[in-house]
């Protein structure tokens, strides 16, 4: 038995992977430093085959890849890990977006807070959005969610519209910045020069993913897998579902908001035209692609979204098709998407694991979305 | 004064407009009961597809928005434009009754080709629900680029229209159109007709069957596949049917993404009235029309329909989440 799925698992990535998870964790780290230098510098390096140039500024493409990772591991908490569907990430990213502009953009009438002081205040006001929509449609099934994250996408946008103190399609201009002067006097982090920004969000993204992955190793983690694979023998384990699939949506909406006012602070500009439902699908699309469940996974899916438009710009006008087609070809031939999502031991009980049996653990591809294995 | 009150007091959020609210309140409930018409025909397609498969089917909004798109093509292929025709009443009628036919065929095809090619081979894989809801709005989502890239862009389609309303009487003040009245009753009477198709006929027997238990469905004959195929293609007629009033009612309505608030709207009647219950879904429908109508007044703004809406379906959500008459298409009564 052992031995077919070994036999069956020999595949190139997979013997990579378990050749990974066999390293200790000190190892893992120096394997991981090399490629994340090259990641921060990428902007910088601007490798003639990868470049958007004419097109698009380089470092703000990759500005924007980067926003589409963060985006794409926030809502990785909600659909891969606790596997709540919502469409309506849009709505986050949105409040978070406004809560940056109304707090620092000069065409607002509140008063003014610095810009890094911002990002707190507009992941906790989503934070609470995420709360106020999740507690009334987290006690339902599913597919209810769906909907009413949904519709609550399309709200946010509309409230920006009808609402006069939120400018509709004026929007806010200046949104604020972090602080900083070149010598010669230019602000660092101006809407032009893509590459500090990108260094601060790819700052943030090790950040989130350290905080992210440490929940989902954490009992909070495990109450989402249980969640994840059956709700009804999880509540029936013990595991409060409500409580943790709140949790859930409160965390992801976080992550939502604070890459909302990053966006926001890069564009400098925001109206109610860029918070669009289609975006919000490109994001979910952007988790499924990469691998719901798989923390790796959907950067690369959330960065591929957002790059290939920026790189082939004649594609640019077809991208939801594309990812539309995308979304219901991987839902029947590789609905764990590019890299499927991981369960795996904590460190001591890998070491364990690897002591007793003699080989590192096996993994699992599935995720919420791989086909249940057959009955008979 | 602290600058956050002065954020919330001094920029306008939200005007109530009770006095519009008291004046157009007749009017306002009889325009809301077309729309609510229009609305009960689509929700049809959520409540069947959801009795039968416990599926929300997503891409329903752009199966609706197909028979409005060939309603278009035919209407404007016949000669209708922006102003309305001058043709005697019988041409007129025909000419309706022609592009009401190329609707419901235009959205029972793509009803049943969107089973046929996205939903049939996950159920073959026995895919869990979130698959499902992720190939539905990848669905919708690539239908209505199919028609921003191929068809229309951006904009909507040049008005076509079919007649420009008369009124007939007036009730309470109120002034009754020729348009309202057509829309309500033809609306009506097709839902009749497909209660009695689910209720009477062997077919619809088949349809509650499964809606009811599928396993035991299928061991007592009942071919599952073909019922599920007849759910989708009852659902597609009718959102052909509703297309061809909506773009009556809204003459230049027809653009690529124009079914997916409606689509919304129609989910959240379906919910309203207990989605899975057909009887259900024209309650909700004309609820949700009349419930609309008075919003965008009282608030003063249209687009205030589609917030109504959507807080509608959350309150319901918290307090009453089978909506008003329980969700049952197989309780459903012979």
């Amino acid at each position: 038995m052992t031995a077919a799925v070994a036999t069956k698992q020999e595949s190139p990535i997979s013997r990579f992977r378990n050749k990974w998870n066999g390293l200790s964790r000190p190892q893992q780290w120096l394997g991981v430093i090399p490629i994340v230098v090259l990641i921060y510098f990428i902007p910088v390096i601007n490798p003639p085959f990868l470049t958007t140039e004419p097109n698009t500024n380089f470092p703000i493409a990759m500005f924007h890849g980067a926003t589409y990772a963060l985006v794409a591991v926030g809502l990785n908490v909600v659909v891969g890990q606790a596997g709540l569907l919502d469409l309506g990430y849009i709505g986050f990213y949105a409040v978070g977006a406004y809560v940056a502009a109304l707090f620092t953009s000069p065409t607002s009438i509140l008063w003014k807070i610095p810009y890094l002081g911002v990002l707190p205040i507009a992941m906790l006001i989503t934070m609470v959005a995420g709360v106020l929509l999740g507690s009334p449609t987290l006690r339902l099934r599913g597919d209810y969610l769906a909907i009413v994250t949904l519709g609550f996408g399309e709200i946010v946008r509309l409230l920006a519209t009808v609402i006069p103190a939120l400018q509709g399609q004026t929007g806010f201009s200046g949104i604020g910045a972090p602080p900083g002067h070149y010598a010669n006097g230019r602000p660092i982090f101006a809407v032009t020069n893509g590459t500090p920004w990108y260094w601060l969000i790819c700052t943030i993204i090790i950040a989130v993913l350290l905080l992210v992955g440490n929940l989902e190793r954490s009992r909070v983690g495990r109450a989402w897998i249980a969640i994840r694979e059956d709700e009804d023998a999880a509540e029936i384990m013990g595991v409060p579902t409500y409580k943790f699939k709140l949790w859930a949506f409160a965390i992801g909406a976080a992550i939502g908001g604070l890459s909302g006012a990053l966006f926001a602070g890069q564009n400098s500009h925001i109206d109610n035209q860029t918070m669009d439902v289609p975006t919000s699908a490109l994001f979910v699309a952007a988790v499924v692609l990469g691998g719901s469940g798989n923390k790796v996974g959907v950067m690369i899916g959330g960065f591929l979204i957002s790059y290939i438009p920026d790189r082939f710009t004649n594609l640019a006008s077809w991208k939801y098709l594309i990812f539309g087609v995308i979304l219901i070809v991987l839902m029947i031939f590789r609905p764990q998407g590019l890299l499927g999502a991981r369960q795996r031991l904590l460190a001591h009980g890998r070491n364990a694991y690897q002591r007793l049996v003699g080989k590192p653990e096996q993994l699992s591809s599935d995720s919420s979305l791989a086909p249940e294995k057959e009955a008979i | 004064m602290h600058p956050l009150t002065i954020f919330l007091q001094d920029s306008t959020w939200i005007n109530f407009d009770v006095g519009a609210f008291k004046t157009e309140f007749w009017q306002n409930t009889f325009d809301g009961l077309a729309y609510g018409a229009i609305y009960a025909l689509v929700a049809m397609g959520y409540t069947l597809v959801y009795g039968v498969l416990k599926l929300i089917n997503f891409a329903h909004s752009e199966v609706f928005i197909s028979g409005a798109y060939a309603v278009w093509f035919t209407l404007s292929r016949l000669g209708f434009g922006p102003s309305a025709p001058n043709m005697s009443a019988v041409a007129l009628i025909g000419d309706i009754l022609l592009s009401a036919l190329a609707a419901m065929a235009a959205s029972a095809a793509v009803a049943v080709l969107l089973e046929r090619a996205a939903y049939r081979p996950l159920r073959r894989r026995g895919a869990p629900p979130l698959a499902f809801l992720i190939t539905a709005i990848g669905a919708s989502f690539a239908m209505q680029y199919v028609y921003f890239i191929f068809v229309s862009g951006g904009n909507s389609e040049p008005s076509v229209i079919m007649f420009d309303p008369h009124p007939v009487f007036d009730v309470f003040g109120a002034t009754i159109t020729d348009q309202m009245l057509i829309i309500f009753c033809a609306a009506i009477i097709l839902m009749v007709v497909t209660n009695m198709f689910i209720n009477r006929s062997r077919f619809g027997r088949g349809i509650r069957a499964v809606a009811q238990d599928p396993d035991t469905a299928t061991l007592m004959g009942v071919n599952k596949e073909r019922v599920i195929m007849l759910t989708f293609l009852i659902g597609g007629l009718l959102a052909g049917a509703a297309a061809v009033f909506y773009v009556m009612k809204v003459p230049s309505g027809v653009i690529f993404n124009g079914g997916f608030i409606l689509g919304i709207q129609a989910f959240t009647a379906a919910v309203l009235g207990g989605i899975g219950n057909i009887r259900g879904a024209l309650l909700g429908g004309l609820l949700l029309g009349v419930i609309g109508e008075y919003g965008a007044t009282l608030l003063g703004n249209a687009q205030w329909t589609e917030i109504v809406a959507f807080v509608v379906l959350v309150i319901i959500l918290m307090l009453r989440p089978t909506g008003i008459l329980g969700e049952s298409l197989g309780k459903a009564r012979a």
